[in-house]
């Protein structure tokens, strides 16, 4: 057998052992997996199609091509600023938020004096956040004053939803 | 998993759990290449020697793929959520070695050596055992908290497997460490690589309900939680035991392994730093106190001090009454010539190393045959196997998976830093083989059960949980009365 074919053999040999070791490394960087986000009413069935490819991205920008316009200076998370949950942030991509007791709320209460479906939040039309009462038992407040319909909500307002205040940041 | 009520607008998404996908299929891909790169190993070998692709080029591949072909098949059935990388990883490892072992085979050196027997076909046989002990372990352990009610069976049992090689009649002293038992028409056997599954089963059994007392109950000093000496009970068994096994067998290798793996699983029970510590400081103080007094470590330790002169005692037949050899020299050699890239297969001359040529010490061939970069890629793969085993304990629910995946993937990481550390010279050589490349049914048959209790326990941890039983009082919400 001649030197050159060996060496090739060789230098090929450890070129695969190393793609093997790589090609290991990327099925564990696909193995991570976080939370899918679904794109659901009018765009549905347009959407269908992309949705396997799309899963795979990053949900920041999945939530830009569905919220639409961004405005300048529109809020781009919601932080719990008092209550058990003091501290978490969800980052508003374009997705409606629920707040309640329910298991499969956005935000999960622990809270005796919420709702089990207490409140949500969404952004309409222009990327305006929204905020919309569910008929709770105790209600949901706005600064101070009880929510009756669904209001736009300013930067930085507390939003009281029993014992828990949360607000929107930049 | 919906968490949004239906709205009008069109911005309306779903936020939900991405529940772990099975991933057979990317086990399957995984494993077609781990079956491949063997199979060209194996053709390069013969092309280099005999310059003609090997005769059993076919029958050896197929082999190989029959036997992943089934391990795959049966995860499919019985573990369908289980990691995807374990098993080509095992695979790919085994079938390196199979082929360093076939290499080793064709060498006239070793050959005419007394007493060598050509040992790729029952590797081969070894092999497809361990594909069945797998299988038989995914089939038969449905699921791996049936092994805690065996806590205190399995410390007994993993005594007797530590203690059988000291048994008159049974054991065997192979070259100066008694850790092999005979068994009449089976061979020899190493109980000590089964004590290591066995002995994980009982710490993490034990660990499990002793950990808070063992955690919480310690008096803070110089920054260091001092467990109190009633709990220091358990690791000074543990500690005295390995202590006899390194006096009665001579072997550090298992010793060691034996009490870093209870170090690491108490560490990781507990959370203290206090018990590494504690465990490093033990083990030196073992380590040094024994070797100060028995021959066979001193031998050990000083060829891994000053090779050379263990070589050339060896080489001038010097006659003190104690086994000299140039193995340790030679592995150091074989690393050497290996250089970068290596020599490629089937041109160096790593037999020169003689006995264990293909067992204790088949990492020299991969590093001279295949260099530092093969080397590397070969410690990699290792590193894959323990990080997806550390990865399934992080995943786990219950904390009985947890701390057995760690102490299995712990004992599994020590080994090979013992066996690797000890053939590069790191640290003394010691009796132990490199999982699944070493020539030996015990290990090729112990650790292809560890990788099956890995998988097993993965495919608990990554099965999507059952969805939430709906809420009693979920909507017994108290009223705000002012």
């Amino acid at each position: 057998m001649s030197e050159l074919t060996l060496t090739v053999m060789r230098l090929g040999f450890l070129a695969v052992l190393w793609l093997f070791v790589i090609v290991a490394v990327q099925v564990i960087r696909s193995d991570l997996f976080g939370t899918r986000v679904t794109q659901r009413g009018a765009r549905r069935e347009a959407a269908r199609p992309q949705q396997a490819a799309r899963q795979a991205a990053p949900p920041q920008q999945r939530g830009q091509q569905g919220g639409g316009r961004q405005r300048r200076n529109a809020p781009t998370k919601l932080v719990v600023s008092e209550g058990t949950l003091t501290g978490t942030t969800v980052a508003l991509q374009g997705q409606t938020i629920t707040l309640g007791r329910a298991h499969d709320s956005t935000i999960v209460l622990d809270d005796d004096y919420a709702s089990s479906r207490h409140a949500r939040i969404y952004p309409d039309r222009d990327g305006q956040w929204i905020v919309e009462d569910l008929g709770s038992t105790n209600g949901t407040y706005l600064d101070r004053t009880r929510l009756t319909t669904p209001t736009p909500i300013p930067l930085g307002a507390p939003i009281r939803i029993g014992k828990t205040v949360i607000e929107l940041r930049k | 998993m919906s968490s949004t009520t239906n709205s009008p607008t069109h911005h309306t998404s779903t936020i939900g759990a991405i529940g772990a996908p099975s991933r057979r299929n990317t086990e399957l891909a995984l494993l077609v290449f781990a079956v491949v790169i063997p199979v060209f190993a194996y053709a390069n070998v013969g092309l280099a020697i005999n310059d003609e692709v090997p005769a059993g080029l076919l029958s050896y591949g197929i082999g190989l793929g029959l036997l992943a072909g089934i391990g795959h098949l049966v995860v499919r059935k019985f573990a369908p959520y289980a990691d995807p990388l374990l098993l080509p990883l095992a695979t790919l490892l085994n079938g390196l070695g199979l082929v360093a072992i076939w290499r080793l085979d064709q060498s006239k050196l070793l050959q005419s050596l007394p007493n060598y027997v050509t040992a790729a076909p029952r590797q081969l046989l070894y092999t497809a055992l361990g594909i069945a002990m797998f299988v038989v372990v995914l089939i038969f352990l449905k699921d791996h908290r049936a092994l805690q009610r065996y806590t205190y069976i399995s410390m007994f049992v993993a005594l007797v497997l530590l203690l059988l090689p000291l048994v008159p009649g049974l054991g065997a002293d192979v070259f100066g460490a008694k850790i092999w038992i005979r068994v009449p028409g089976l061979g020899s056997v190493q109980p000590g690589e089964f004590a290591k599954i066995v002995l994980a089963v009982f710490f993490a059994g034990y660990l499990m309900v002793k950990r808070d007392a063992l955690a919480l109950a310690s008096r803070r000093f110089m920054g260091l939680y001092l467990p109190r000496g009633r709990d220091l009970g358990p690791i000074l068994v543990v500690w005295a035991i390995s202590i006899l096994i390194l006096v009665f067998e001579t072997d550090l290798g298992t010793s060691l392994l034996f009490f870093g793996m209870f170090v690491i699983m108490l560490y990781v029970a507990t959370e203290r730093t206090s018990w590494i510590v504690f465990g490093l400081l033990m083990s030196a103080v073992g380590a040094v106190g024994v070797a100060s007094f028995e021959p066979h470590i001193q031998t050990r330790v000083q060829a891994w001090l000053d090779p050379m002169r263990e070589y050339m005692l060896s080489r001038n037949g010097s006659n003190d009454g104690i086994l000299h050899s140039e193995q340790a020299m030679q592995a150091l050699w074989a690393f050497g010539s290996g250089g970068t890239l290596g020599t490629g297969w089937g041109q160096g001359h790593s037999e020169l190393i003689r006995f264990a040529a293909n067992s204790d010490f088949i990492l020299a061939t991969f590093g001279e045959e295949l260099g530092l970069a093969g080397v590397m890629a070969i410690l990699l793969i290792y590193a894959l196997i323990v990080e997806r085993g550390v990865r399934t304990a992080l995943a786990a629910r219950d904390p009985f998976g947890k701390l057995l995946a760690v102490g299995l993937s712990g004992a599994f990481a020590l080994q090979v830093f013992v066996v690797a550390g000890g053939v590069m010279g790191l640290i003394p050589l010691t009796g132990m083989t490199m999982p699944f490349l070493a020539y030996g049914g015990s290990s090729v048959l112990a650790n292809w059960a560890l990788i099956g209790i890995l998988m097993r326990i993965s495919d608990t941890a990554r099965r999507p949980a059952p969805a939430p039983a709906p809420n009693p009082d979920a909507e017994m919400t108290q009223v705000v009365r002012p």
